[in-house]
């Protein structure tokens, strides 16, 4: 709990201090949408940053464009929208459900299915491998053990 | 020995996604502008003052490429974008894309201006318009307006010859 609340702060300052770096600040609404907008798309510039984070030049000015959308009352999803036909879904970490994504949002089920299958399988298998045996098994499997008791009685005391 | 084959089919199938995925260049984002018309604007020209929109170049083939006196890797394009001005095989325009003028026409005075004309975006905003997002860039527009093909990063002289120049050829028929 104290880990969490810890946490809480820290991420609160950092908020602040990145309110406090922005250079047109002056609409703490605002602010909070294009973060919250930012967040979720990608820096082109540096593309393992997102929008919010990057302090790359391009980055400085599509939040520019996004903040004046904002302020024209544009909705979020028209501003996704504006960036997506500019530079394609790769902006958003978010990418959508369509024919060619369907393999990325679907894959991991499939990989699921496709273990749950394979377990389920080996289960079955390993429950007929315990199956009682049969009377010659039986028959083998004692003259096996007894065998080996027989040697371990026979193997000589060694001088201690 | 059967028993290894299965997994040993699975590595290889992952083996060969992960080659592919390492080989490819993530810089390279596909442009959704292609097939769409370029994206209209005004802007002041470098040299006079005169104004440049893409609507003066309707009925031709051009190729826009986005530079800037700033961009080292315009330097390294340069002398592929002079030859093909050379050629005259369509008209050159220069996007030159947040920079300053005094810079831009230094910069063009000291290695040589292959461009018709250069249209200045000041601020970028014409830019963000056409998805720019590492200079150079280069756009083929066909005689409709509309984008035939982007180049990201510099035109090299395979990508002028096998690409660009064939595809002019094809779009002046």
């Amino acid at each position: 709990m104290k880990l969490l609340c810890a946490l809480v702060l820290a991420l609160g300052v950092g908020l602040a201090q990145a309110n406090e770096a922005a250079p047109l600040a002056e609409d703490p609404a605002v602010e909070a949408r294009l973060v919250h907008i930012s967040e979720e798309l990608r820096c082109l510039v540096c593309q393992n940053e997102s929008l919010a984070g990057s302090r790359a030049d391009l980055a400085m000015d599509l939040r520019r464009e996004i903040r004046s959308m904002i302020k024209q009352g544009k909705s979020d999803q028209e501003i996704r929208d504006f960036l997506v036909s500019r530079y394609g879904d790769f902006v958003l970490y978010r990418p959508p459900v369509k024919p060619t994504t369907w393999l990325l949002w679907g894959g991991p089920f499939v990989l699921l299915g496709l273990g749950l299958f394979g377990l389920i399988t080996f289960l079955r298998q390993r429950k007929t491998a315990d199956a009682p045996l049969s009377a010659e098994e039986q028959r083998r499997a004692q003259a096996l053990l007894n065998n080996d008791e027989g040697k371990g009685q026979a193997r000589p005391q060694g001088d201690s | 020995m059967k028993r290894f084959l299965i997994p040993l089919a699975l590595f290889m199938v992952l083996a060969v996604f992960l080659a592919i995925g390492l080989n490819r260049d993530p810089r390279e984002v596909p442009s959704p502008l292609v097939g769409k018309p370029a994206p209209a604007f005004t802007l002041p020209q470098l040299e006079g003052n005169a104004t440049f929109s893409p609507k003066d170049m309707a009925g031709k083939v051009w190729l826009l490429n986005v530079w800037a006196s700033w961009c080292v890797s315009c330097r390294q394009e340069h002398p592929v974008l002079v030859d093909f001005a050379k050629s005259k095989a369509a008209p050159l325009v220069g996007l030159d894309y947040k920079d300053q003028k005094a810079d831009a026409q230094g910069w063009l005075a000291r290695f040589g201006n292959p461009y018709d004309l250069s249209a200045m975006d000041a601020d970028g905003r014409v830019g963000i318009d056409y998805g720019v997002y590492g200079v150079p860039e280069t756009y083929v527009i066909d005689k409709a307006g509309v984008i035939r093909f982007k180049q990201i990063g510099p035109v090299t002289p395979e990508v002028l010859q096998e690409k660009i120049l064939p595809l002019i050829k094809e779009l002046q028929k």
